[in-house]
């Protein structure tokens, strides 16, 4: 049986590990060609360890297992000349562009005080401008492919307010603005655009690094601490399950979908 | 292997036009289904309604994919008569996992016009139809350890349109039923969102009333299908008139299978984008 994105090549960033892997290999399992981006290096004040070139090497490696084929480059979502060089080899290679996973980001866990213009800048640049860079420079090829679909990974924090996050929530809200703008400018292109909006997913991000730095200021503030609850009784979401989101919105199967929020956050939002 | 191999659903609704395209979908993919529909004309209704006949139709389609369905005969406004039906299918396939409360009905007018009857009509099968869909079909859902409830809504549900106040305010309710029920079943696994179609094209909405409502000034010999085509692309982001009842099935089904199984709480618009302008 053909698979539900067969013939298609979807662009994803953020590819080195985490729900960026996994988005690339749900999608190469059900047919698609991929072509992937990771920073590939530490940014400063990220706690959590952040993504190798073996992590890379990695997502290369089982996307061949799966008999699909794979551009991967090391690409800072922040560097427009880089990232234009790897798409355009990527469609040059394959032909063509159908599917973009905005995925790549960051989070630095620090109360509003303690949220440095370091902090926020790197932030802002990578979780939002570097998805604008994303769709910006692939909106071309979609149109080109007469259509397609952008996903681009926002978080719950992206619908409301989560503590000690201040530069993340600012940027994952931006990116909602951004998705309703595209959606709109590009819908006569029949590009579709929607946001992915997951709780806590079970990836490096949410290392115990991250937790840790966590903790104690959710202790110190119990009353905004509830705010990190699901309403169904789980702990945190795996990658995969992200991942069958994208590849409905990736698929035809979703081909009037779009300017949507898509919130696979356990309920996280609606608590 | 399907996406809902072992599973059964419940459409509302299920003789024709959405629901009987969300039977096929979900038996293509592995699922038995106990269907209900009206079968019968509501007089405030202005266009045909389903027959016994498009019910039989759904079954025979249901089982030349060699799966199962118990059809019953069942307006929606009747719990009890709903209730029968529901146990009995599960009686007969085993067990529940997934209801698509899919069944509705409309009418227009002015607010200022509507009747009574409109009215009324309007909120007992497009609201309080649909809880009593849920309300007896959870017992089976907790039973099943889980499950997925997918409430048809519409864009009418997200967004005002003058004409049909009756049939928004339906549309509207069943958002906060929705959300509530997220929120009293997630505790037990049991999943609720809601889908909102743009115009689908069905009998719901190709027929005389419906052109007249978006074409006034056209002649009745030219509201033609093309005509009005091109007065429902305007509601549209997307540069399409409406869309195929098979893509809002495709949402309820992923919304119905473990792919979606921490999805919950979410109104999905399948709407080329008609909310957002």
């Amino acid at each position: 049986m053909a698979g539900r994105v067969e013939g298609k090549v979807a662009f994803v960033t953020g590819a080195a590990r985490g729900q960026g892997r996994s988005h690339a290999l749900r999608l190469a399992e059900e047919g698609a060609d991929i072509i992937a981006v990771d920073l590939c290096d530490h940014i400063p004040n990220v706690g959590y360890p952040s993504a190798t070139e073996d992590d890379l090497a990695e997502t290369v490696r089982q996307v061949e297992a799966l008999d699909r084929r794979i551009v991967a480059r090391k690409a800072d979502v922040r560097d427009r000349d880089a990232m234009k060089a790897v798409i355009d080899e990527g469609v040059a290679q394959f032909g063509k562009l159908d599917v973009v996973v905005a995925n790549a980001g960051i989070v630095v866990i620090a109360a509003w005080d303690d949220t440095s213009v370091e902090i926020w800048d790197q932030t802002i640049s990578t979780n939002l401008t570097g998805v604008w860079n994303t769709i910006q420079l692939t909106a071309p090829h979609l149109i080109a492919a007469g259509g397609g679909s952008m996903i681009l990974t926002s978080s719950a924090a992206g619908i409301k307010g989560l503590p000690f996050i201040s530069a993340y929530v600012a940027a994952k809200h931006g990116v909602v603005g951004l998705m309703r703008a595209y959606a709109t400018e590009l819908a006569e292109h029949s590009i579709r655009v929607n946001t992915l909006h997951p709780t806590g997913v079970n990836t490096p991000m949410a290392d115990p690094s991250t937790m840790a730095a966590y903790g104690p200021l959710l202790e110190a503030h119990p009353r905004v601490a509830a705010m990190m609850t699901n309403l169904l009784p789980i702990e945190m979401t795996e990658p995969r399950d992200q991942s069958n989101a994208v590849l409905f919105l990736a698929s035809d199967e979703a081909r009037y979908v779009t300017s949507m929020e898509f919130t696979v956050d356990a309920g996280n939002t609606q608590y | 292997m399907g996406r809902l191999d072992g599973k059964v659903a419940f459409i509302t609704g299920a003789a024709r036009g959405q629901g009987r395209s969300h039977a096929l979908r979900m038996a293509q993919e592995g699922a038995d289904i106990i269907g209900v529909d009206i079968a019968e004309q509501i007089s405030t209704v202005p266009y045909a309604m389903a027959t016994q006949e498009d019910l039989d139709e759904t079954v025979r389609q249901v089982e030349a994919l060699d799966r199962r369905i118990v059809a019953r005969k069942v307006d929606v406004r009747d719990g009890e008569a709903l209730r029968a039906a529901v146990d009995e299918g599960v009686a007969e396939l085993g067990r529940l996992d997934i209801v698509a409360a899919n069944a509705g009905i409309f009418s227009s007018g002015a607010a200022e016009e509507l009747t009574e009857e409109q009215w009324g009509d309007m909120i007992e099968v497009n609201l309080s139809g649909v809880w009593r869909t849920c309300k007896v079909a959870i017992p089976h859902l907790r039973a099943a350890g889980g499950g997925s409830i997918i409430i048809t809504s519409s864009t009418a549900g997200l967004n005002g349109f003058p004409n049909f106040a009756h049939y928004v305010s339906a549309k509207h309710g069943v958002v906060g039923l929705m959300r509530t029920l997220a929120l009293e079943l997630a505790p037990d696994m049991i999943r609720v969102n809601s889908v909102h179609p743009t115009s689908v094209d069905t009998d719901m909405i190709q027929n005389e009333t419906m052109y007249e409502l978006f074409a006034p000034d056209l002649e009745p010999q030219q509201r033609t299908r093309e005509a009005l085509g091109e007065r429902f692309t305007t509601l549209n982001a997307l540069p399409i008139p409406w869309v195929e009842a098979v893509d809002i099935s495709n949402a309820v089904l992923f919304l119905a299978s473990d792919e979606a199984r921490y999805i919950t709480g979410v109104t999905l618009p399948v709407d080329a984008g008609q909310t957002t302008k």
